[in-house]
């Protein structure tokens, strides 16, 4: 029920967002109605699908994951001046590596968080989920730093999960 | 402040047109899928800018559309070319690739 | 100056910033894209393009927004390339990688100008 309401909450800002706040004043009804039906329509088709739960609304790690992403910017940086560096030379040298990163002891979502994490930063592409790691391509050897890895894992599972467990 | 966003969209333009270089140079499939998802990447720059540079605001979501059409049809064209027709030419690819020798687990 | 003025001109100063830089990571991606040797190193050159400059560019244009609504469609749209880039770039990859399409992991180095005329790369 938390989730619904969630769910319609967000849905309603969204329908806001786009459609603008003079919707509100009542002298559109046309387009308000559209608004409110689709609204429950949306609502009414996820609950028929079951799939209203902690994993399709994400409420309850909002601010674990907002202060995640945080974190992730900076390494997003760092990897984007890293990746310019290589493209930007004159002449191209790069060495790629094809590696496992072990992701174990995992919840869908801190799989899907960190598999996600890793393809964000440029450098490094999540290539191949194959049991309890992922086959990681980087763009080149000074990216394969299991170091890293591991503390974006953990990092993630903390966002993710919302309690800390042992490093990657 | 307007020269900038006037050049902003001659650099999308110009990078689009890179992605279509690379759309009909891509030596196998996948460069192209990859270089058709970039370019939907810029095509939604250039409209956002080109929503900032003329100052009319339905550009953007024509650009929110796009970016959720760019998404669906990458997905759409992978897994036509992984379940369809084309299984045989990308398993001799693969055939040919496969020469090229181990990777390191 | 006044204060409002002050604020505009740093809004102003911001957005430039932020746009230039993300125009030269959206170049820098698409010129990755044609010059990197392999599907797989090229796609951490259409990756640069996808998030930091994209989002640096979107963020310029937040700055220079004139409303609330503009900003917060821009901020949508962030957020949803955000979200999709690293799903797409994912399927292509595993698409290549489940098609059998093996990574060319040798060592790309500067070609030296006496054996320019030889196979690049070597194992």
């Amino acid at each position: 029920m938390f989730y619904g309401i969630s769910l319609t909450a967000i849905l309603v800002a969204l329908w806001l967002t786009l459609s603008g706040p003079f919707t509100l004043s009542g002298n559109y009804p046309i387009v308000m109605g559209l608004g409110v039906i689709s609204i429950i329509v949306t609502v009414a088709l996820t609950y028929r699908m079951r799939i209203v739960d902690r994993e399709t609304v994400p409420v309850g790690p909002a601010v674990p994951l907002f202060a995640y992403w945080g974190w992730l910017g900076g390494e997003i940086v760092k990897a984007n001046l890293a990746v310019l560096r290589l493209i930007m030379k004159p002449e191209i040298e790069v060495e790629p590596r094809l590696v496992r990163v072990s992701a174990e002891h995992r919840s869908e979502l801190g799989l899907c968080v960190f598999a996600n994490s890793i393809t964000l930063t440029p450098g490094t592409v999540t290539v191949d989920v194959e049991g309890d790691g992922f086959l990681v391509h980087a763009l080149d050897n000074s990216f394969t730093d299991p170091a890293g890895f591991a503390e974006m894992g953990a990092r993630s599972d903390t966002a993710s999960d919302g309690k800390k467990t042992g490093a990657g | 402040m307007t020269f900038l966003t006037f050049l902003v969209a001659i650099g999308m333009a110009v990078a689009m047109a890179t992605m279509l270089a690379r759309l009909f140079a891509g030596p196998t499939l996948y460069d192209r899928v990859l270089a058709a998802n970039s370019f939907g990447t810029k095509t939604v720059l250039f409209l956002l800018v080109f929503s900032a540079l003329v100052g009319r605001q339905d550009a953007i979501d024509i650009a929110l559309l796009y970016a959720l059409i760019n998404f669906v049809a990458t997905i759409a064209i992978l897994k036509f070319f992984r379940y369809r027709s084309l299984e045989i030419a990308l398993a001799q690819m693969s055939l040919r690739k496969a020469l090229d020798g181990e990777y390191e687990k | 100056m006044s204060a409002a003025e002050i604020f505009q001109h740093a809004r102003d100063a911001f957005s430039i910033g932020a746009m230039a830089v993300g125009l030269v990571f959206v170049i820098a991606g698409a010129i990755g894209v044609m010059r990197l040797p392999d599907f797989y190193t090229r796609m951490h050159a259409a990756g640069v393009t996808d998030t930091l400059g994209a989002e640096l560019i979107i963020v310029g244009l937040m700055a220079q927004a004139g409303d609330w609504q503009t900003a917060a469609k821009l901020a949508l749209v962030g957020l949803l390339l955000f979200l999709t880039s690293p799903t797409a770039t994912h399927a292509i990859a595993n698409a290549a990688h489940r098609a059998g399409q093996k990574p060319d992991l040798s060592h790309f180095k500067p070609k030296h100008p006496a054996d320019a005329g030889s196979s690049e790369g070597q194992k």
